[in-house]
């Protein structure tokens, strides 16, 4: 890297501080402790469930099978008591799709772009890839920084990239994923979370991940993400929102993030307009434990409609 | 005309109701025997006075168990039979002690559960603690020790390790059964044996472990637990047929078995009170810090000798930090300590509450700022609320009292040569804490603090290998690692 | 009427699975009486290499666990060990050894077992410094796992030879693969059982049978294989520390004529964990 960039890379970091991996990894170690039960637990899942951006990003994705996404993003189960999911996640070519089931519905349609996962084409054509998004009716768009620009030093670069789909997406939330695992440092994923809030607007996200490397959404990611959403809201007053994504499959899991919602940000980010799930399987596991509360039985989860798995 | 700056708005979290936990008790029961005789030569035994005082649960006053109160005799019995065991158990191959000590540790693992709830209800600390730290590290000390038996002559450079007879052993209430282990496990991997009195307050687990010694087969008059309070103490202390005495409790008590055991050739170790400087720079990693500040001062309730008890912030970081901690402590569960999700326990009896409750009012009558999250006080039970007292100065006496709570003491320092004379302004020196990004300046602060352990970077972290104790006030004698084997040695 | 009893197939612990040798060869086992017990699979080079490949796999792992679960590991191991202590024996005795003879070579090895899990976290403040240089820096040497250890057992003592080659490797975070004795092969094959079933990691130990002719050349040049430890004499002394030549391996070789006294406290202790650690020293300025 330039020494000018190896210099703005030191000086940013400076100002944002540094983050001891040791210490956070055990601070969020406290949160799966905590033990959230009867009332408290089935306000926790119906809360997770109405969070959850229900994915499909697949090579082999049909309007087909965003048609059965977006029926069980409408009713997730038969149980009215059950929210509807906050968004559907699909590909661009998608969208149209989803926007046929999803009129009239309360549930938002989110488009990956900027050549998602890799980010690696022209700006250009990411550009176009996002105004084609929302032209087609995507409300939400969840994009991906440049990571090869991030590492070598090029903040200005990434920082200009993300403004540039800012704009793009006119009134279009945007989401904007770090990919934690290829930043590897806790002090790389508060810089880049820093990088990217301060040309963002209140409600738009910072998101941990595409979901299609090996390392996804953890606690400590999405503590050291949430705490850099507080120190910007001390700053700026702006209201950043969060999104998780891959690797949360278990109810419990969820529900150990919401906890560290709950003691970092509190009240105002347990909502669905400020905290995201991106997850598939985790929505039939999370309506799994709360027919379990309902019934007190344990579920068997085919009876749930798009169970995956036979037993 | 002059603008009047606005000033910048002041932006809140909002950390209410809306989703607010349902109680979680813990269920697993405690098996707690109404009445607890004493434990000499391998048998219960009652005491000779025939009297017995009751444990109380800090967590609602109410009554737990009768607990017998060793007398004169019942002290002299116990040394009878301890230093009649010791022959054969020091000359036990040490791979044969270690295999006892092994079992301990395995059969108190079977139990953790059931020991953890026994330990909250009698001492008050949260189960979350005492189920995830005080058993666990109990067991593992058992573990560790174990090892070590069979292999004394590496600690002894040429000469040849064996153990120094009878150990009189004396323990407080902030960790029952955590300080048993600390004291047992490497006295009976010398090849010791010991009389071992726990706290009045916390006789509960101690007894339990009876049950514990007698499932490891472990053979009579090795340990011998007589309880009672500082009368049946002081026996223990003065007893001529202690080899060596060993202690954990105040600075003051120390003293006074010091004076107690002058002239009689009995060796001596002090674990005692500490006032902790907890010193954050500005480069330090700003809510690790204020975690481990939190983990300092907050954990077990504050009744830890080494507790982060004063805070050193660099100026230019405090404000930062200082919030940052309010609201982090705000997030602290204060209440019964059966609650799973309890992080702030009980007081361990009225007296020591009102020691806290008189030494915050010392503060606030001082000039200290205080501050205390809202919180719902149990109305049964003795408990306080986590308290941060900022603008103190060293000359404050909640800067140099050790207050045994959950009182956070600030103060503020420029330079690195300004918080090491603070850090090190208190006849204490048991720990102290440094935050900061610079390794070097660890090395440095470290090297300069009169403190027998230092944590960088982190915070009352325990280890069966590594050696605690302190400098000056706090006492001497080091305990885990060879350093506290050693302790229960001598060196032919 | 006399039931008929089900003969037990023997097989490997190989990356924590049960395994024939790939080439199928096996050798059978007669008890002293000439009677068939078993019949003993032979390892082929390409055995060796699945286990060297397995073993590796398992060492990051086993090397960042703590000392204290290691420890815990082991004791575990030697509580398995305690359990089917009667059925150790039986096994020995196979080979016309007494009783007494037999059950004391099983308690000796459990008793080692139990002596290297309370080495686990104590061999580094043995073996481990701070050093006092004379510059303002704090240096300290720290004693790490080298990685890969191949262990080459004599005939004698089949299980608790087998041990001490393998205990003091495995104790400071190594993995090993070790061929057994050829002779008595089949207590190896039931301490492979054991391990299976106390919470040691796959991969970690993996235990071969066979001929050392077959498998000495590869043990002496597998690169992987960072140290090996045999009790050998002569030429395949001089195979092995030759072959090692080629890729630096250390070499522990033990006389094997005469037999060393297995039971000797001597054989056991942290200067045997040292053959299987690298020193590493740091240095770090102290200051402002």
């Amino acid at each position: 890297m330039t020494t000018s960039a190896s210099h703005r890379l030191r000086s940013l970091l400076d100002e944002v501080g540094t983050v001891d991996q040791t210490g956070i990894e055990e601070r969020v170690q406290k949160y799966a402790t905590r033990s959230v039960k009867k009332h408290s637990k089935v306000f926790g899942l119906k809360l997770a469930v109405s969070m959850v951006d229900l994915t499909t990003l697949e090579g082999k994705d049909t309007p087909g099978k965003v048609l059965s996404l977006c029926q069980k993003a409408v009713h997730p189960h038969e149980d009215a008591a059950i929210p509807s999911v906050a968004a559907v996640c699909v590909y661009p070519s998608m969208v149209k799709h989803a926007r046929r089931h999803l009129s009239g519905s309360a549930v938002r349609i989110a488009s990956v772009a900027t050549a998602f996962p890799s980010g690696q084409t022209p700006l250009a054509t990411r550009l176009k890839e996002v105004r084609s998004a929302v032209g087609d009716g995507a409300d939400e768009i969840d994009m991906v920084i440049n990571r090869g620009a991030f590492l070598a030093g090029e903040l200005d670069l990434v920082q200009d990239e993300i403004s540039a789909v800012r704009e793009a997406c006119g009134k279009a939330t945007l989401k904007v994923i770090l990919e934690t695992s290829e930043l590897e440092t806790y002090d790389n994923i508060r810089l880049a979370s820093f990088l990217a809030m301060r040309v963002l607007r209140a409600g738009d996200f910072i998101k941990t991940s595409t979901g299609k490397t090996s390392a996804n959404a953890t606690l400590a990611n999405n503590q050291v993400m949430l705490d850099a959403i507080r120190d910007h809201y001390f700053q700026t007053g702006v209201e950043i929102a969060m999104k998780p994504a891959g690797g949360i499959r278990a109810a419990k899991q969820a529900i150990t993030f919401l906890v560290a919602v709950k003691e970092t940000l509190g009240d105002r980010w347990l909502n669905n307009t400020r905290y995201r799930f991106g997850a598939s399987s985790l929505l039939n596991d999370l309506i799994l434990q709360l027919e379990k509360e309902r019934t007190g039985r344990y579920q068997a989860p085919y009876a749930l409609s798009e169970a995956s798995g036979n037993y | 005309m002059a603008q009047k700056k606005s000033p910048t708005p002041v932006r809140e979290l909002l950390f209410g109701n809306l989703w607010e936990f349902d109680p979680s008790p813990e269920s697993a029961s405690p098996n707690i025997d109404p009445r607890y005789d004493l434990f000499i030569n391998g048998k219960t035994v009652v005491p000779r006075s025939g009297k017995y005082f009751a444990s109380t649960s800090p967590r609602n006053g109410k009554k737990l168990a009768d607990i017998a109160e060793a007398g004169a005799a019942d002290v002299e019995a116990a040394y009878v039979a301890a230093s009649q065991a010791f022959p054969k158990w020091s000359r036990l191959p040490g791979a044969e002690r270690g295999k006892y000590l092994f079992r301990i540790a395995r059969l108190l693992q079977d139990r953790s559960r059931e020991f953890a709830v026994a330990e909250t209800l009698d001492g008050g600390k949260p189960i979350r603690e005492s189920r995830d730290f005080d058993v666990p590290m109990a067991a593992a000390h058992f573990f560790y020790f174990a090892g070590w038996a069979d292999k004394l002559d590496y600690l002894a450079a040429g000469r040849k390790a064996v153990p120094l007879g009878v150990i009189g052993q004396v323990i407080p209430w902030n960790f029952p059964l955590l300080m048993l282990a600390w004291k047992i496990a490497p006295a009976l991997a010398g090849g010791n044996t010991v009389v071992l009195k726990p706290a009045e307050t916390t006789s509960i687990t101690a007894m339990k472990f009876v049950s514990i010694l007698h499932a490891a087969g472990l053979p009579p008059g090795v340990v011998n637990i007589v309880t009672g309070a500082s009368e049946t103490g002081s026996a223990v202390i003065r007893h001529p047929g202690a080899a060596k005495i060993a202690f954990t409790g105040s600075t003051a008590v120390g003293k006074e078995i010091q004076r107690a055991t002058a002239g009689t050739g009995k060796r001596l170790t002090l674990e005692l009170g500490g006032k902790a400087a907890n010193i954050v720079f500005e480069d330090a990693p700003i809510d690790q810090a204020v975690e481990g500040i939190v983990n300092g001062i907050f954990f077990n309730q504050g009744h830890v000798c080494c507790a982060g008890s004063r805070l050193l912030l660099q100026e230019s970081v405090a404000d930062a930090v200082l919030r940052r901690l309010k609201l982090r402590v705000q997030q602290l569960r204060v209440g019964d300590p059966l609650d799973k999700n309890t992080d702030l326990g009980a007081i361990n009896s009225p007296q020591q509450l009102r020691k806290i409750q008189a030494l915050v009012k010392c503060g606030v009558h001082e000039g200290a700022d205080l501050y205390q999250p809202e919180v719902n006080l149990p109305k049964k039970g003795w408990y306080f609320p986590p308290t941060i007292f900022s603008n103190v100065s060293m000359s404050h006496q909640i800067a140099r009292e050790e207050i045994f709570g959950p009182i956070l003491s600030v103060l503020t320092f420029r330079t690195a040569e300004e918080a090491l004379e603070k850090a090190n302004n208190t006849r204490f020196g048991l720990s102290a804490g440094v935050w900061t990004d610079k390794g070097s300046r660890i090395l440095k602060m470290s090297g300069a603090l009169k403190s027998g352990v230092v944590w960088a970077n982190t915070y009352n972290k325990f280890d069966p290998a590594s050696p605690f104790g302190g400098y000056k006030e706090s006492g001497f004698g080091r305990e885990g690692g060879k350093h506290g084997l050693l302790e229960y040695l001598q060196l032919t | 009427m006399e039931r008929l009893p089900v003969l037990k197939t023997l097989k490997c612990l190989v990356g924590g699975a049960f395994i024939r040798s790939e080439g199928g060869g096996v050798y059978p086992f007669y008890n002293h009486r000439g009677h068939f017990i078993a019949n003993i699979p032979l390892c082929t080079r390409k055995d060796l290499r699945n286990a060297v490949e397995a073993a590796a796999k398992a060492a990051p792992g086993w090397a960042s666990r703590s000392p204290y679960n290691r420890g815990q590991i082991l004791y575990r191991v030697a509580e398995m060990l305690e359990a089917r202590a009667s059925e150790l024996a039986e096994v020995l005795k196979l080979s016309n050894r007494s009783s007494r003879d037999a059950l004391r070579e099983v308690h000796a090895s459990i008793e080692r077992v139990i002596h290297y899990a309370g080495w686990t976290d104590k061999f580094q403040a043995i073996l481990g410094s701070v050093n006092p240089v004379a510059t303002q820096h704090f240096n300290f040497t720290l004693a790490e796992p080298i990685g890969v250890v191949g262990v080459l057992a004599p005939e004698e003592r089949p299980l608790l030879a087998l041990l001490s080659l393998v205990l003091p490797a495995i104790t400071s975070g190594n993995t090993v693969v070790a061929l057994a004795s050829h002779t008595q092969p089949i207590s190896a094959i039931v301490l492979g059982e054991i391990l299976a079933v106390s919470d040691l990691p796959e991969g970690v130990v993996n235990l071969l049978s066979g001929r050392r002719t077959d498998l000495l050349p590869t043990f002496a040049t597998h690169e992987q294989l960072r140290v090996v430890c045999a009790v050998a004499n002569g030429s395949d002394r001089k195979a092995i520390e030759h072959g090692a030549a080629d890729s630096v391996k250390r070499t522990v070789i033990l006389n094997g004529d005469p037999a060393c006294d297995w039971f000797a406290d001597s054989m056991q202790g942290p200067c045997l964990i040292r053959d299987f650690v690298e020193f590493k020293t740091v240095w770090h300025p102290i200051g402002g």
